[in-house]
C-alpha cells in the first residue's frame, strides 16, 4: 500500500515539478480517452498538440491566445499572492471590452493616434472598477469575494448582451447582435503582415516585466505576500488590509480589462456577444499553472492557448466536438492538484 | 478512608530541554473530587495527557483498581474507565447534541437507545441536556454539560476535568460543582485540573500541588488556606531582583485609563477597566494565569484589534487610543507579541525578509516604495551579530531558527529601531536557559538607556528578576501595582489564584 508522509518543509523541486506532472498525466488520460472514443491516440495527440503550432499562421494563433491568458492570469496573481480569491476575470475582461469598445465605437469615424491609447485607458479603467465592487463589499461587509466576484462575471455578460442587441448594435448590421466595427484607429496595430498576432502582446510582455518588478522590488510587493503567508503578521507589521485588497482586485480587473480591449480591438474589432472563449475563467488555471510566477505563468499561458488551438483542429480533422479543450484544461488543473499534494507530502510505500 | 482508585507512581516525561514530569507520585481515592493545582507550564497538562492516552510516559506506572494502566490513545483509555472534559470543547456547533454524542461513542448504538441513557445520565445528575438543539444555539455552560454526558456515557471511573470553569460565568461555575457533587455521591471519582485557588478550598476534598514538573505535596484541602496554597504553588521566589531603580525618571511616558473592551466570545476574556502608568526607564511587569486577558490587552496596546474600545491611552502625552499599529511604531514604539511563527516573524521568509515587518520611524529599507536591499542587508546582519543570533546566514528562513535564536532576532530588531516604549508578551516563552539570560539582559540594558518596558509574562521568576513593579491580571482586570523589590508572594499568589482587589 501506497502512503502519504508530511516532508517536514515544503519540497522546491516538486514546486517545479508538480505542473509538468500535471501536464504529463493530463497527455497520458487524454489518449486513453481518444483511445476509447476509438482513434488513435497518437495521431489524435498530434493533430491536437503538434500540427496546430507547425506553421507560422499556427505560432502566431497561438500568442494570439496565449496573450489574453498570460495577461489576465498575471493580474489575478496579484489577488491569489494576497489569498484573495477572484474569480470573475471574465467579467472583468467583459467590463474592459466594453468601456475600451465603447470609445471604439463613439469615434468609429474619426481618424487620431489618440484613439486607441484612449481605448486601452478606458478599458483597464473599466476592468478595475469593475474589480473594485468585490473588493469594496469584502472590505466593507466581510462577503466572500468568491462568490460577488463570480456573480458581477455573469452581470457583466448580461450587460454586454444587452448592449449589442440594444443600443450599441449596428445599425447597418441586419440586425446581428454586434456593434459597428471599430475605425481604423480603433484598432491594435498587427506585428507581422498577414498573421493575426498584434500589439497586445507587447503591452502582456511589459506589464509581466511590471509585475515582476513589483513583486520583486517594492515595499508593496512584499506587503502582498506577507498578508498572503500569515495574515496575523501583516496586521503586526501595521500593512493596511484594505488597500492591499483594493489594490490587488484593482490591479487584476485592469489587467483582465486590457486583455477585454486587445481581444475587441485586435483579432475582433468590434463587440459581439461572445468575446472571450472563457479566458478569464481558463486564466485562473493558468496562474495557477504557471505558480503565481511570471515566467511560470508565460509557459502556462503557451500550453493552455495550445488546447484551445488544438480542440479547433481535433474538430475540424477528427469531428470531435471542441469542448474537448475544456475537457483538457479541467484535466490539467485536475491533476495540478492532485500534484500539488507532493510538494507538502512524500509517497511511501508500506506492507 | 476511601480506597485509592487511581495510583500514579514515579511517572517521569522528558521533553527536549525540559523535564516536564519528574517522578510524579501520588493517589486518588475514589468517590472523592481530586485537584491537581499548578502554575502555567508546572506540569499538570503532561500528566492528565499521559492519564487519557495522548501521551506515553518515559518511566513510572500507573494503577487503576490496582492493575496497571498504559494508554496507547484516548481511545484505550476511555474504554478502561477513564473519561475526560476538556478545556476547550471539542464540539461540531453545527450538529445537534445528540448527534454529537453519538459521535463521541466508541460503540454502536441506535439514536434511540442513546437518547433514552443520554437522558437517564441527564436526571441523575441534573445536568440540562436538550437533546435536539444545535450545539451552536447553546451557552457555554450548556455546552459543558454536553461534554460532561459525553464522557459520563462511557461509564467512566474516573472524569478529568481540565480547567473547566475557565469558560463559565460564576453562575455556571456554582452549577457545576453541585454536578460534581452529585457525581462523587454516585461514586464517581474525579480529577480536578486548576489554578483557582478558592475553588480547590471550596469544592475538592484533596489536593496534589505541582511545581517545575514535581509534586510538592498532596494533602487534605479542608486544612488548607488560600495562603498556605498560594506559598505551596508558587514556592518561595529565590531570585533576586537584577534590575536596578536608578533609571527610572520622573516623567510619565505611558498611561492608560480605564481601558475596556467587550467580545462577546467565550474563548476571549473581556477587558475590564484596566489602568496603569510607566514611567520613563521602567520596567513594568503585568503577571498572571494564562487567558485572564493578556492576549486581548496586548492587541489593544498594539492597536491591533482596536473596534469599540474605550478608555485611553496616552504616549507622551498624546492620545494614541485608536491609532492603528503602523503610527504607533512611527511614535517609536517597539512590539513583540507571543507567537513568533506567523504573528512576530512570517516562518516562510528569510531573516532580512523579517526585518521589513517592523517599519520603525526614519528607516532607510525603501525610498519610494522601491526596497533597498543593501540598507535591509547591513541592518539585518546588525541584528544577527548584536543579538547572537545563530544562523548561517540572513538569507535562511525564519522557520529554520530554534526558538530561542528567532526570539533573539525579533526582539533584536524591536530593540535596534531605539524604541522609547517596548511591548513584549512573554519574552522567554519557549527559549532555551541561555537565550532567555540573554534576553532578559538585553531588556534591562534598554530600559537604562531610557527605554520604557512592558512585560506581560506568565513567568513569575522572569518578572521578579527584570521589572521594577509588577501587577496582576485576572480575568481581564489589572491589580494595583506591587514593587517588585518587596513583593509579597503570598500576596501575589492569591492575586493569581483570582482575587485582585
Amino acid at each position: 500500500m501506497i502512503k502519504l508522509v508530511p516532508r517536514g518543509s515544503s519540497s522546491q523541486s516538486m514546486f517545479i515539478l508538480a505542473p509538468i506532472f500535471a501536464i504529463f498525466l493530463t497527455l497520458l488520460t487524454g489518449s486513453i480517452i481518444f483511445f476509447l472514443m476509438g482513434y488513435n491516440p497518437s495521431n489524435a495527440l498530434k493533430i491536437f498538440f503538434i500540427s496546430p503550432i507547425s506553421n507560422a499562421y499556427g505560432l502566431s494563433e497561438l500568442l494570439v491566445k496565449a496573450t489574453p491568458l498570460a495577461l489576465i492570469a498575471m493580474g489575478l496573481s496579484f489577488c491569489f499572492k494576497n489569498n484573495i480569491y477572484n474569480i470573475g476575470a471574465e467579467g472583468q475582461l467583459t467590463m474592459g471590452a466594453i468601456f475600451g469598445g465603447g470609445v471604439g465605437i463613439y469615434f468609429y469615424d474619426v481618424s487620431s493616434i489618440l484613439i486607441l491609447p484612449g481605448m486601452i485607458i478606458a478599458g483597464a479603467l473599466g476592468g478595475a472598477l469593475w474589480a473594485m465592487i468585490p473588493a469594496f463589499l469584502k472590505t466593507k461587509f466581510n462577503t466572500n469575494e468568491i462568490l460577488t466576484s463570480l456573480m458581477l462575471a455573469y452581470i457583466a455578460l448580461l450587460i454586454l448582451d444587452y448592449l449589442v442587441v440594444g443600443p450599441w448594435r449596428d445599425p447597418d448590421g441586419f440586425n446581428f447582435p454586434k456593434t459597428r466595427p471599430f475605425g481604423e484607429s480603433g484598432r491594435m496595430p498587427i506585428l507581422f503582415q498577414g498573421l493575426r498576432i498584434h500589439f497586445g502582446l507587447i503591452i502582456t510582455l511589459i506589464l509581466i516585466a511590471f509585475s515582476w518588478f513589483i513583486y520583486s522590488k517594492t515595499i508593496f510587493g512584499f506587503q502582498l505576500k506577507v498578508s498572503g503567508f500569515s495574515p496575523k503578521a501583516a496586521r503586526f507589521a501595521g500593512f493596511n488590509k484594505n488597500f492591499l485588497i483594493f489594490s490587488a482586485f484593482a490591479i487584476s480587473g485592469a489587467f483582465a480589462g486590457l486583455a477585454g480591449v486587445g481581444e475587441v480591438s485586435g483579432p475582433i474589432g468590434l463587440i459581439y456577444r461572445d468575446i472571450s472563449p472563457n479566458y478569464g475563467f481558463t486564466a485562473i488555471i493558468v496562474c495557477f499553472l504557471g505558480r503565481l510566477h511570471p515566467l511560470g505563468i508565460i509557459f502556462a499561458s503557451l500550453v493552455i492557448a495550445l488546447t484551445y488551438l488544438g480542440a479547433e483542429d481535433a474538430q475540424l480533422f477528427l469531428q470531435i466536438p471542441a469542448a474537448v479543450g475544456f475537457v483538457f484544461q479541467g484535466l490539467v488543473l485536475f491533476f495540478l492538484l492532485g500534484s500539488d499534494l507532493l510538494v507538502n507530502f512524500k509517497l511511501r510505500l508500506k506492507n | 478512608m476511601n480506597p485509592y482508585l487511581l495510583e500514579i507512581n514515579d511517572i517521569c516525561k522528558k521533553y527536549p530541554g525540559v523535564i516536564a514530569n519528574n517522578n510524579v507520585s501520588f493517589n486518588i481515592r475514589e468517590g472523592k473530587i481530586h485537584a491537581l493545582l499548578g502554575e502555567n507550564g508546572a506540569g499538570k497538562s503532561t500528566l492528565v495527557k499521559i492519564l487519557f492516552g495522548l501521551v506515553t510516559s518515559d518511566s513510572g506506572n500507573i494503577l487503576l483498581n490496582r492493575q496497571e494502566i498504559k494508554f496507547k490513545n484516548p481511545s484505550e483509555a476511555k474504554a478502561t474507565g477513564v473519561g475526560m472534559v476538556f478545556q476547550h470543547f471539542s464540539l461540531f456547533e453545527s450538529l445537534t447534541v445528540s448527534e454529537n454524542l453519538i459521535l463521541g461513542l466508541e460503540e454502536n448504538i441506535s439514536f434511540k437507545k442513546l437518547k433514552e441513557r443520554a437522558i437517564e445520565i441527564s436526571k441523575k445528575y441534573d445536568l440540562t441536556l436538550d437533546l435536539d438543539s444545535p450545539i451552536n444555539n447553546l451557552s457555554a455552560g450548556e455546552k459543558q454539560s454536553v461534554e460532561i454526558v459525553r464522557a459520563l456515557l462511557q461509564e467512566p471511573k474516573i472524569l478529568i476535568m481540565d480547567e473547566p470553569t475557565s469558560v463559565l460565568t460564576p453562575n455556571e461555575s456554582d452549577k457545576l460543582f453541585a454536578i460534581l457533587k452529585k457525581l462523587t455521591n454516585e461514586g464517581k471519582t474525579i480529577l480536578y485540573i486548576t489554578h483557582k485557588l478558592d475553588e480547590v478550598i471550596k469544592n475538592c476534598d484533596e489536593v496534589t500541588i505541582m511545581r517545575n514538573g514535581e509534586v510538592i505535596t498532596t494533602c487534605s484541602a479542608e486544612a488548607e488556606t488560600k495562603e498556605t496554597l498560594a506559598v505551596k504553588m508558587l514556592g518561595y521566589k529565590v531570585k533576586s531582583l537584577v534590575t536596578d531603580y536608578k533609571s527610572i525618571k520622573n516623567n510619565i511616558l505611558f498611561q492608560v485609563k480605564n481601558l475596556s473592551k467587550e467580545y462577546n466570545d467565550p474563548f476571549l476574556t473581556d477587558i475590564k477597566n484596566i489602568s496603569f502608568s510607566l514611567k520613563e526607564g521602567e520596567i513594568f511587569g503585568i503577571a498572571g494565569v494564562a487567558g485572564n486577558g493578556q492576549k486581548e490587552l496586548m492587541e489593544l496596546l498594539t492597536g491591533e484589534n482596536i473596534d469599540n474600545i474605550r478608555g485611553e491611552v496616552l504616549f507622551d502625552n498624546t492620545n494614541i487610543t485608536n491609532l492603528p499599529t503602523k503610527f504607533r511604531r512611527e511614535l517609536a514604539i517597539g512590539f513583540v507579541p507571543e507567537d513568533r511563527l506567523g504573528h512576530s516573524a512570517v516562518p516562510e521568509l528569510s531573516l532580512s525578509e523579517n526585518i521589513l515587518l517592523s517599519q520603525f520611524a526614519g528607516n532607510k529599507f525603501s525610498k519610494m516604495g522601491i526596497l533597498n536591499f543593501e540598507e535591509i542587508e547591513t541592518y539585518t546582519k546588525n541584528v544577527i551579530s548584536n543579538f547572537n543570533v545563530k544562523t548561517p546566514n540572513e538569507l535562511i528562513s525564519a522557520k529554520n531558527l530554534s526558538g530561542g535564536n528567532l526570539q533573539k532576532f525579533v526582539i533584536g530588531r524591536e530593540i535596534s529601531s531605539n524604541p522609547k516604549l517596548l511591548i513584549v508578551y512573554q519574552p522567554t516563552w519557549g527559549v532555551d536557559t541561555g537565550a532567555e539570560s540573554f534576553i532578559r539582559e538585553s531588556l534591562i540594558k534598554l530600559s537604562k538607556e531610557g527605554t520604557s518596558l512592558l512585560i506581560i509574562s506568565q513567568d513569575l521568576d522572569e518578572l521578579i528578576e527584570i521589572t521594577h513593579s509588577v501587577s496582576v491580571i485576572s480575568n481581564g482586570k489589572l491589580s494595583e501595582p506591587l514593587d517588585t523589590k518587596n513583593l509579597n508572594i503570598e500576596k501575589l499568589g492569591i492575586m493569581m489564584g483570582g482575587e485582585i482587589d
